[in-house]
């Protein structure tokens, strides 16, 4: 049976890792190596790296850091953030990342998640949707969840998928550095709308926030930061108490 | 000296760095002197099967990938590749073994991506894995299973997660990915 992932996500400035609550008010957690070396002996399933710096000068760091990652790693990783063009994905690709995960740039301009899945496979094609409830319904933010657009989430999932999306990363804006829990309605509602996986990201504080996400909703994987940086719900623990709750777990 | 079959498929970048974690020096080219004169040869990829045949094909790589004597193993596509058949891309493959690649009916995800349990597990490469080992796959089309599977994975179907036959190996998974159960395939290939 297919397990399902536990993956901490590494936000990059400027070559350290960091984590913004809200998206706002960032606080240092360290070197990222060193991190991604300690999630992959405690059993990390995958590991993703968000470049929030993005600036041109700055990109350049970012592909050194793919490098070593890709050389001292042995678990998929995920880059991201910033990501514009093919040539971009062609550079991270070839850096070392098993996949980029592509936000702003894809509302932009959707055709991009096909110009990746056809030279790089659909497996490569990360869609990140940073959603948020307003009155009625769940909408997608772009450029780091700061403008909000018209599309609704459910809708611009399955359009990812139907144009080459290998997977989702869906990031509840609203829950994001609460540590309330993930957001269960709409992980629920994207992951039942499409056929590729979904990973849930945004609010988890507590081992039991993942098995309500694995239990409720279609999720593949639970993506989480600070709980992990800061020791809060070591891996090893939240693998034992997800597999005796019967959930798959590698 | 290892040799990394380089072609129009990627992920060549993972496949390096594992063999070096490893302690085993390796080149990647499409040298076919240099692939030839290797100890073992390693056939990655990622990508989609007809365009990678195309290219193989182009630069007579297939006929001298089917030819070499040592012991060779194809990764993921390359295990596709390595097939009579794919129907991705309505492929006819290198016919190393006599399986034919499907798309996975679309009865759960697809791609089946993360880490699964093989069962069933023979030969060498498999030497101190456990049957409920989990190892990393991505892919949307899968290899029938054959008297030559020397691993089983169960997603929507039973399929070959892994074949033998004389000096070929194939797997469907990413030993290079897979952790620690990944490098113990890894190094039994590479120890060959």
């Amino acid at each position: 049976m297919v397990k399902k992932r536990i993956i901490p996500c590494l936000d990059i400035k400027d070559g350290r890792t960091v984590k913004g609550v809200n998206f706002i008010g960032i606080r240092d957690a360290g070197d990222p190596i060193a991190l991604a070396k300690k999630y992959v002996a405690e059993g990390a399933d995958e590991l993703v790296f968000l470049d929030i710096t993005a600036t041109v000068e700055k990109r350049k760091t970012l592909i050194g850091l793919v490098e070593k990652i890709s050389e001292e790693i042995n678990i998929p990783f995920t880059v991201g953030g910033g990501i514009n063009s093919i040539e971009d994905v062609s550079l991270i690709i070839k850096a070392g990342a098993d996949k980029v995960s592509i936000n702003s740039a894809a509302v932009k301009r959707p055709q991009l998640i096909s110009e990746i899945a056809r030279e790089f496979g659909n497996q490569s094609v990360v869609v990140a949707i940073d959603t948020k409830y307003e009155t009625n319904d769940w909408f997608v933010y772009v450029n780091g969840g700061k403008v909000p657009t018209q599309l609704k989430s459910v809708e611009w999932a399955k359009k990812a998928e139907e144009l080459g999306a290998g997977e989702l990363l869906l990031t509840s804006m609203n829950n994001d550095g609460t540590k309330n829990g993930f957001a269960i309605d709409i992980t629920n509602l994207v992951s039942i709308s499409v056929n590729i996986p979904v990973i849930a990201s945004g609010g988890a504080g507590s081992k039991e926030h993942f098995k309500n996400v694995f239990l409720q909703t279609k999720a593949s994987g639970g993506l989480a930061a600070s709980i992990f940086h800061f020791g809060e719900i070591p891996i090893p623990e939240l693998k034992k108490y997800l597999k005796n709750q019967n959930i798959p777990i590698r | 000296m290892i040799a990394i079959i380089k072609y129009n498929a990627g992920n060549v970048k993972s496949v390096e760095n594992a063999v070096r974690r490893l302690g085993f020096d390796c080149i990647v080219t499409d040298d076919k002197e240099k692939i030839k004169a290797a100890k073992s040869v390693i056939f990655p990829g990622v990508g989609e099967a007809s365009s990678a045949m195309e290219y193989l094909k182009r630069y007579e790589l297939d006929d001298l990938i089917k030819s070499l004597k040592q012991p060779v193993l194809g990764i993921c596509l390359g295990q596709q590749l390595m097939c009579n058949y794919s129907e991705e891309g309505n492929t006819n493959c290198m016919a190393i073994f006599d399986s034919i690649v499907k798309k996975f009916p679309p009865l759960d995800l697809v791609p089946h991506m993360g880490w699964n349990n093989l069962i069933k597990t023979k030969g060498e490469l498999f030497t101190g894995v456990n049957a409920d080992d989990n190892v990393y796959f991505v892919h949307s089309y899968y290899a029938e299973i054959i008297a030559d599977t020397s691993a089983v994975c169960d997603y929507i179907l039973p399929f070959a997660a892994a074949m033998q036959k004389n000096n070929f190996y194939a797997t469907q998974f990413h030993p290079e990915k897979s952790a620690s159960v990944g490098e113990i395939i890894l190094k039994n290939f590479l120890n060959l």
